[in-house]
């Protein structure tokens, strides 16, 4: 028998017998009558079974849907039973939300109250992004986005604190808070504690799915039905969720969720840092990883046109042996990486700072959507000319992709809109996108091409994004 | 008096905390099973084999059924009995369900389903709107064709004319809460359903009809909906029926729910369709002649399509005078999802197309789109109603058979009758009269209020300083009928008892579905006893209770329960009074029910004590209500009558700005009007009109559905097809009500909020197509087709701009 051992609205539960591919929204639902949390897509896309997960690392949102039980082992999970007292007083969201009639149908609201809460707990203001991952079809969010402000300023219940203090006494008593001590049985799939663990186990289980925030593999899970086993969860390899500064470089472990990305790189990457606002949602930032998102090779994952455009090294590891390469030579053809059996993407490295770097991203919607076209631009101008280009997209080829050609059509020419207009045609040679569900291929290679234009424009001052527009 | 206070949704603090209780959240007894159904994988073909031996003896499964396990097999359809439970030989659209599974988890019929091999022969299929008309694939024999003066004579005669043709796309529900049923045995054979539908009739009937009972052997009920936005008018019956088949071949209790993806490739979506339009104008933009042809695509089985082209038709005016009109409107079948009533039902796409002609004709003439609006609108509203409808005695509909008489598919026509003529109240192109008129001055006051003409001004100024970026405004108006156009529908009962304790339960034949309609209805109740709305429990809907409900549908929940329950709480009351009044020997008008008291001769007693009197001296407490709307009569073969008691009002300005590189657009600005009359709850009316413009912008923006060449649903979960987030909303929002009572004599003189402002949302479409016109030199129009994703956009300033 396996067990895992969380606590859950204050009270340390062990769960044993289940799969270790069990999501918690089912757990909760079918296995402790607790039903408040929805079940509205079953892909992290709607909110509805939104979580508030504690760690040492704070308190975040997330999809209970696609949400591993072992994952949360350690942890404390707070569903919307419990973000009310233990008397039954009301959250102050909860309270402004019946206040400022943020329900209607009422389905998604305990999803949005918690993502709420959570916000609230943090500090959060920026309630668009906090609850970008939280769909709402009756209300059209003005109403929620008011509770959410009235209560801004109103401090934090007392039983919101007790998951950290929690923690705090977990990590204290090694894991005997959660009833953790004593534990023998073992543990479904497998849980290293370092990328060393790591790195003995899966060049022995080639085979293995490596878990770290579920937010894909999770719907081969919940969609695909899939049996993923063996299986590996990353959470507890700590020395992979490391971000270092050093000598200009920031050097990022691949278990660094993308929500501490967008963090780390806010201040001098600002573009980027925007590309990663508008990266999926709050919940799945809060889980997903930089690795998981390069491992997983996707040809419009967002973040390695980004850094592929900084000039980003990858860096592998199989059991001893480490190798670094260009990000760009990590992408082989569509879903088919230079990743050997049994190795992992460790970790990635790029420079701090580039001023001249802007990212775009394409989608139907702005947020908690995924790009049509994602477009990284990196000119360097000395003199008046273009002296160096790295020019990354996602989304427009079977995998993320440098413009070699426009990149040449631009470099050692005049940093004009005539050399912009001049190389824009380059961009028929370097792709042959496909029309889909999210764009034609004609509208793909003609706004890819735009881009460049609107990079022109950006650096030359001229306004080019809606969303900055005021009203 | 507890009508029209903005208190907050009844069961909002069992939302907020997470015990509101949905369909799926009901324990059932021990042993249930779950349902999932095998669904077709292509669009058009026969079956030529079907294995399910693996799915059988997968782990967990119990029963498994397809064609052959059936003697007859249960129809879902709520109209014309066209739709089997399991498809039966041939398949007719991608999503068809092919057999059914029951195993005892969710997951493990999910699973269980993948299982089976399945041979089919693929035939040709039908998918657009071209396919269907090539093959004259169609619902009824040929196009509706309702005509009103001389079109044609006004059109060759017209000095100026525009002519078009868009795309307006369909719209996927998305309500939150997906489609699930529950059946649990009784004894004796009976049935007991929980559904997530806002038609608990329909479900009654329709599994009624498939277990070969009574009606009166099936109960349903239903507490709420986590959205129904019309996704669940008719298609909740397939999973009711599932389950209760299911039920009765085990014995055990059986609940269905479909995963978002299944539900998506399953049920039926708001119509998509083809406008092409020609109108004569003159110089003032005023349309003298106008032509219009609605293709619709309607799927492959028929379930609302003809009303809801219907509705499509009867909106083509919107708020214009169109003296000489045709409409020509196509309901063609295709192998596809059956499209199905979605919020508006038609009225959106008819007014969609109406508002484009008003575009283009002030494109054309290099005018405000505004003043060509306001000069095509009905003449202001009579000094009072006066017109007379028509006499209903001698043409009530006959009885037909073989149509569900219990849904908006029965479409029955009626006998004819008189037409009334444009005279100084001017009639729509069906012939009613439009005396309620209210958009000059709602305008007026919008205009105003928005600042509509400065922003207009200012936004052209911006952009002749904004190379890449433009910005576009415009103001669209809203006229929508209320009442079921199948007048049989227009009726509804209550039952509300009053307890010896003073308490009140209340009970209707609405649904709530976060509309609010059991909070509206209770503040109508507790305003005739005078008591608190707290005091009234809201119970859930039950056939059991109220029987022969119509839908929670076409806006006319509180304007028909509202008013059924109002009829039941004033007999109880009436009782009360009579009781009361004789005991203090003065006439029951003189007793007053106010403050939760009840005061007589002087003397003022607690409601409760005067309940526990009344119980004691055997003065029954419980009544039925019943009402039937008035006034209403109609012709939908003709095109004639007066369909709507009145009409709902409102208007909307949208300000958005445009990417001119990449077609990326956001909605900047939107201000409301909206007319509710005396609003039941200024707040719920609020909240409905914000979240249905935004749900309507979403409907003309973003929420793109795509099939491929297989007619397999591209668009098929939420990370392909996307509703507004949070983001979406107009950074600016400024929403308020017209507040005028409603001249009809309608529950407490209030007007129906859940579609009309829906098309409020069509300014959106408007201020975009503003925005790309100012891309070009102005001659060549837009001509934006729907939704404006950030690619139609782009492809449209490339069309101005003469680079298409």
């Amino acid at each position: 028998m396996a067990g895992i051992a969380f606590l859950l609205n204050g009270t340390p539960v062990r769960v044993e017998g289940e799969p270790p591919t069990r999501t918690l929204l089912d757990w909760l639902r079918e296995g402790r009558g607790l039903c408040g949390t929805k079940e509205g897509c079953n892909e992290g896309d709607c909110g509805a079974c939104t979580v508030m997960v504690t760690d040492a690392g704070g308190s975040r949102a997330l999809n209970a849907c696609i949400l591993f039980l072992p994952q949360l082992d350690g942890k404390a999970v707070r569903t919307v039973e419990g973000i009310a007292g233990p008397d039954g007083e009301m959250h102050p969201v909860q309270a402004a939300m019946v206040a400022h009639h943020g329900s209607q149908c009422g389905f998604c609201t305990p999803g949005f109250v918690v993502s709420m809460a959570v916000g609230h707990l943090n500090g959060r203001r920026d309630h668009d992004d906090v609850l970008a991952g939280n769909l709402c079809r009756c209300t059209g969010y003005a109403p929620i986005i008011r509770a959410a402000e009235a209560v801004e300023g109103a401090p934090v219940p007392e039983w919101m604190k007790e998951d950290a203090a929690f923690i705090s006494a977990q990590i204290l008593s090694g894991g005997e808070a959660a009833g953790r001590g004593g534990q023998t049985a073992p543990l479904p799939g497998f849980r290293p504690a370092s990328s060393d663990e790591l790195a003995d186990w899966y060049v022995q289980n080639p085979g293995a799915t490596l878990i770290a925030g579920a937010t894909d593999v999770g719907l081969w899970v919940t969609k695909a039905l899939r049996d993923l086993s063996p299986v590996a969860f990353l959470n507890g390899v700590t020395d992979l969720q490391q971000i270092e500064r050093q000598g200009g470089m920031l050097h990022v472990g691949a278990c660094v969720t993308i929500a501490a990305l967008r963090e780390a790189v806010a201040e001098r990457l600002p573009s980027f840092g925007e590309l990663l606002r508008r990266y999926a949602s709050e919940q799945v930032r809060n889980a997903a990883t930089i690795g998981g998102n390069i491992a997983n090779g996707s040809p419009i994952g967002d973040g390695p046109p980004a850094l592929i455009a900084l000039g980003a090294t990858l860096h592998l590891r199989r059991g001893d042996a480490m190798r670094s390469i260009p990000l760009e030579a990590f992408f082989l053809d569509y879903r088919k990486q230079d990743r050997q059996a049994g190795e992992f993407v460790a970790g990635i490295s790029f420079p701090e700072s580039a001023p001249a770097l802007r990212c775009y991203k394409l989608s139907k919607r702005f947020d908690q959507d995924i790009s049509a076209v994602c477009g990284c631009f990196n000119v360097t101008v000395g003199g008046g000319r273009v002296t160096a280009a790295r020019i990354a997209f996602g989304g427009m080829a079977g995998i993320p992709k440098r413009a070699a050609a426009v990149e040449s059509a631009l470099v050692g020419q005049p940093w004009t809109e005539a050399t912009m207009r001049a190389a824009m045609a380059a961009f028929a040679q370097d792709f042959t996108p496909l029309s889909d569900m999210r764009a034609s291929a004609g509208y793909r290679l003609e706004t890819a091409a735009n881009m460049l234009l609107r990079y022109f424009h950006e650096l030359s001052g001229v306004p080019v994004s809606v969303l900055e527009v005021q009203p | 008096m507890s009508m029209g206070k903005p208190l907050p949704h009844d069961a909002a603090p069992l939302h907020v905390t997470g015990v509101a209780r949905y369909v799926d959240d009901i324990p059932l007894p021990a042993g249930a099973l779950h349902l999932a159904f095998g669904l077709s994988t292509v669009a058009h073909g026969e079956i030529v084999s079907l294995d399910l031996s693996a799915v059988r003896a997968a782990e967990g499964v119990v029963a498994v059924l397809s064609a052959e396990d059936f003697d007859e097999m249960p129809d879902c359809s709520p109209s014309v009995h066209d739709e089997p439970l399991l498809a039966m030989g041939r398949v007719h659209y991608v999503g068809q369900p092919v057999f059914l599974v029951a195993a005892t988890s969710h997951l493990a019929a999910r699973k269980a389903v993948r299982l089976a091999r399945v041979e089919l022969r693929e035939l040709s299929a039908l998918l657009t709107v071209d396919d269907a008309l090539a093959a004259n694939s169609r619902f009824e024999q040929g196009p509706v064709i309702w005509t009103k003066g001389d079109p044609a004579g006004a059109l060759a005669k017209a000095a100026r004319v525009v002519e078009g043709s868009f795309e307006v796309g369909g719209q996927e529900h998305f309500y939150l809460e997906g489609q699930v049923a529950a059946a649990l045995p009784q004894e004796g054979g009976d049935v007991v359903i929980q559904s997530s539908t806002q038609h608990p009739t329909e479900i009654q009937h329709k599994v009624a009809h498939a277990l070969h009972l009574p009606m009166s052997a099936v109960r349903v009920e239903v507490r709420r909906m986590g959205g129904g936005f019309g996704g669940k008018e008719s298609q909740g019956n397939a999973l009711a029926i599932a389950c209760a088949v299911m039920a009765v071949r085990t014995g055990r209790a059986c609940k269905m729910r479909y995963d978002r993806d299944d539900d998506m490739v399953i049920t039926g979506k708001r119509h998509d369709l083809r406008i092409v339009y020609r109108a004569g104008f003159d110089g003032q933009g005023r349309v003298t002649g106008l032509e219009f042809k609605h293709l619709f695509r309607c799927g492959w089985a028929q379930d609302l399509s003809l009303p809801v082209a219907d509705r499509a038709m009867l909106h083509a005016d919107n708020c214009y005078h169109l003296p000489d009109i045709r409409i020509e409107s196509h309901r063609l079948r295709t192998n596809t999802q059956s499209a199905t009533a979605f919020r508006g039902f038609g009225g959106p796409q008819g007014m969609v197309g109406i508002e484009r002609v008003m575009d283009h004709i002030a494109h054309a003439l290099g005018r405000d789109p505004l003043e060509v609006r306001r000069a095509n609108f009905y003449r202001a509203m009579a000094a009072a109603p006066g017109v007379s409808p028509p006499d209903p005695q001698g043409i009530l509909p006959e009885t037909k058979e073989g149509v569900d008489l219990a849904s908006r598919g029965a479409a029955v026509p009626v006998g004819s009758h008189a037409l009334p003529t444009d005279g100084p109240v001017q009639t729509t192109p069906y012939h009613m009269p439009v005396e309620d008129f209210a958009g000059h001055e709602l305008v007026a006051e919008l205009v105003r209020s928005s600042d509509y003409v400065a922003r207009r001004a200012a936004i052209a100024e911006w952009n002749r300083g904004s190379p890449v970026l433009k910005r576009g405004i415009a103001l669209t108006p809203v006229k929508f009928g209320i009442s079921f156009t199948l007048t049989h529908l227009n009726q509804a009962g209550a039952l509300v008892h009053v307890y010896q304790d003073g308490s009140i339960q209340l009970n209707h034949g609405g649904t709530e579905m976060g509309q609010g309609l059991f909070q509206k209805v209770a503040q109508v109740v507790a305003g005739v006893f005078g008591v608190d709305p707290a005091v009234v429990k809201i119970t859930a809907t039950d056939t059991g209770k109220v029987p022969n409900t119509s839908a929670t549908a076409a806006s006319s929940g509180s304007d028909l329960n509202g008013m059924a329950a109002k009829a039941a709480a004033e007999v109880i009351r009436g009782r009360l009074a009579a009781f009361i009044a004789e005991k203090h020997q003065v006439k029951p008008a003189a007793v007053k029910f106010v403050d939760g008291m009840v005061r007589v001769a002087g003397e003022e007693y607690d409601f409760a004590r005067v309940a526990g009197w009344a119980y004691q001296a055997r003065v029954s407490l419980s009544s039925t209500g019943f009402y039937a709307t008035p006034k209403i009569v109609w012709d939908r073969m003709r095109g004639v009558g007066r369909p709507f008691f009145y009409f709902a009002y409102g208007a909307a300005v949208t300000e958005v700005v445009i990417d001119t590189l990449t077609g990326e657009n956001r909605i900047l600005r939107a201000d409301l009007l909206h007319d509710t009359g005396s609003s039941l709850n200024t707040a719920l009316d609020i909240g409905q009109v914000e979240g249905a413009y935004v749900q309507g912008a979403g409907w003309l923006t973003t929420e793109e559905l795509v099939w491929d060449g297989k007619g397999r649903l591209a668009t098929h979960a939420p990370s392909t097809y996307k509703i507004p987030a949070c983001s979406d909303r107009p950074r600016v929002f400024n929403v308020a009500l017209w507040g005028r009572p409603n001249r009809e004599e309608s529950v407490g003189r209030s007007k129906a909020v859940g579609e009309p402002p829906f098309m409020l949302g069509i300014s959106a479409l408007y201020a975009l197509s503003d925005a790309v016109a100012a891309c070009g030199d102005g001659s060549v129009y837009p001509s934006l087709d729907a939704p404006a994703t950030a690619e139609r956009v782009l492809a449209a300033v490339k069309r101005v701009r003469g680079d298409a």
